[in-house]
């Protein structure tokens, strides 16, 4: 072989190895282009379903049907987001710059394995540990703090399985990949910037407010987008946990609580039939499109502050 | 403000490992120290113990003393935040933090103080400190834009100003110019030398002539092999360190007929 062929052959791998890249870059495009053609051309015809035939609706319109169901998906994330990322936070910071080598291995280890823990078993550990042992935490702050909104309502549930209860099953669901992405970026902080702070007389807590969590804000906010796209769309957990009635309240402690859209279609789908199930498609629409909002709102407020971010 | 240095038999550990071993030296106020000698000679290493920014190393101690003004910076009880509040460090690469702006970078250590100042104050304080790093006509009219977009000079200037501005009673340099051009290095040395009426200045350089040009009194680290820790060869004052030293390896060094 001379010299000559020798080079047009590399030039051939790099040829079929670029094209192998583009076939799979194309691949995510094509996926996603199926799922929103289906969810569109199902779904639209479930939202201009006519009320008075379509049983499902029980004589109201498609928006006051989907309205609590949108209200109910974005309490739980919402919820759920507002436990895990402090304590997320907290479990990276511990990891990165508190522990013990020793104990940060093996605690990194923990929370990758609660990754692996299936939605289902989660589902069940709400309903038989998590909710029984909350519930008369929530008759005392029922008692007790009534006059807050959030506590405020009828009566308690007896059962414990409210919004706050599945919110606390999706915070600790969200926690690990929370916890597992910060882990990473606190570890990239630059070693001169933390010397920095250090240097002028900063306190451990001190440098990793002036170093730390500055540098990570945008890896924080992915982190936390990520988690939340994972509250938004989980349906086995919610499911199983929420014992819901479709209402819009902020009560979080009553036995009237609205249903997430993933959890009410897993949990009407079975016995969906003919217009039924576009409707239900129609709303899994509507958390796609949210799902879309909240990542592009967090792209944009990653991209706010460019300029003074980390990376120049 | 500034405050004489007296580091009496020190030694540094990395666990273990000796890595600097038994030195004597009295730094005087007012002044500048240069601490020269070849990479591993543990010159960084013991600038690091004149704030205790050793211990960022875990592992790492000293045994010895380092007195300020007779006070040993290594009494129990004392706590190494206090001791950086007082003596303030320059780095080897600039290190402006990335997230703030001049002015905040400026500000970043008085903050840490929880003082809390009125806006005029912190305008102030900025003002004095880029004027003391001859940085604030480059920069005054920008001060609310990053601290990382100015060149490199310019940088370490703003890291010395964030330095000053807490007022400290000791100025560290740690090789302040090796990442700087010609232009930009000359800028620093001429700051260094009028921060000397002002604070007492220990400055880690592998420049000679940086040595020469700015130093009062110059240190020479040495070590006798890898693996072995490094000493303080000679110290004396920096015009007779560079034309007639007593050790032979001190004038090899400054020769530059070091192998």
């Amino acid at each position: 072989m001379n010299k000559d062929q020798k080079q047009q052959d590399f030039r051939r791998s790099d040829r079929i190895f670029a094209r192998l890249a583009k076939v799979a870059g194309s691949l995510i495009l094509v996926a996603l282009a199926a799922v929103a053609l289906f969810l569109i051309f199902e779904g639209v015809p479930g939202m201009l379903a006519d009320p008075d035939t379509t049983s499902i609706f029980r004589g109201k319109s498609f928006w006051e049907y989907a309205w609590p169901l949108v209200f109910g998906t974005m309490w739980a994330a919402f919820l759920a987001l507002l436990f895990a990322v402090p304590v997320s936070l907290g479990i990276a910071l511990f990891i990165t710059h508190y522990a013990p080598r020793k104990i940060a291995n093996g605690l990194g280890y923990v929370i990758d394995l609660l990754a692996a823990v299936p939605s289902v078993v989660f589902g069940l550990w709400g309903i038989l540990v998590l909710a029984p042992a909350v519930q008369p935490f929530y008759a005392w702050l029922f008692d007790n703090l009534h006059w807050i909104p959030f506590f405020a309502g009828e009566r308690v549930s007896g059962t414990g399985r409210t919004i706050l209860t599945a919110a606390l099953v999706l915070a600790v669901m969200i926690l690990p990949i929370i916890t597992a992405i910060t882990r990473e970026i606190f570890l990239q902080t630059p070693r001169l910037h933390e010397e920095a702070a250090v240097a002028l007389g900063a306190t451990r807590w001190e440098m990793i407010r002036m170093a730390v969590l500055p540098f990570g804000r945008s890896g924080i906010i992915s982190a936390a987008m990520l988690g939340l796209g994972r509250a938004l769309g989980e349906t086995m957990a919610v499911a199983m946990v929420l014992s819901a009635t479709g209402a819009v309240t902020i009560n979080l402690l009553t036995s009237n609580n609205p249903s997430t859209i993933a959890a009410n279609i897993a949990l009407q789908f079975p016995e969906a039939y003919g217009m039924n199930v576009n409707v239900l498609i129609a709303t899994g629409l509507i958390l796609f499109i949210v799902t879309f909002l909240v990542n592009a709102a967090a792209r944009w407020i990653v991209n706010r502050r460019a300029e003074f971010s980390g990376a120049n | 403000m500034s405050k004489r240095i007296e580091v009496d038999n020190l030694n540094v550990y990395y666990g273990d490992f000796l890595a600097v071993e038994g030195v004597d030296m009295t730094i005087e106020p007012r002044s500048v120290t240069a601490l020269i000698g070849p990479s591993g000679c543990g010159k960084s290493t013991f600038i690091r113990t004149l704030n205790r920014m050793h211990e960022v190393v875990p592992g790492a101690r000293v045994t010895g003393q380092v007195l300020m003004d007779g006070e040993n910076l290594y009494a129990p009880g004392i706590d190494p935040v206090d001791v950086r509040r007082q003596v303030g460090m320059v780095f080897q690469r600039p290190n402006p933090f990335p997230t703030m702006s001049i002015k905040e970078n400026v500000l970043a250590g008085i903050r840490l103080n929880n003082r809390k100042m009125s806006k005029n104050d912190a305008d102030d304080i900025a003002e004095e400190s880029l004027r003391g790093a001859n940085l604030w006509k480059e920069v005054k009219d920008r001060l609310d834009k990053p601290g990382a977009s100015l060149s490199g000079g310019q940088q370490q200037r703003l890291c010395i100003a964030r330095a000053i501005a807490v007022k400290p009673e000791v100025l560290l340099m740690d090789e302040p110019c090796s990442a700087l051009d010609p232009i930009s290095t000359l800028a620093i040395e001429d700051l260094i030398t009028e921060l000397k009426n002002e604070y007492t200045i220990v400055i880690v350089t592998h420049n000679m002539q940086q040595a020469s040009r700015v130093s009062d009194r110059t240190a020479f680290f040495n070590i006798a092999g890898s693996g072995l820790p490094g000493k303080l060869i000679e110290y004396d004052s920096t015009s007779v360190m560079f034309s007639n030293p007593s050790q032979k390896s001190t004038e090899d060094y400054v020769s530059g007929r070091f192998g």
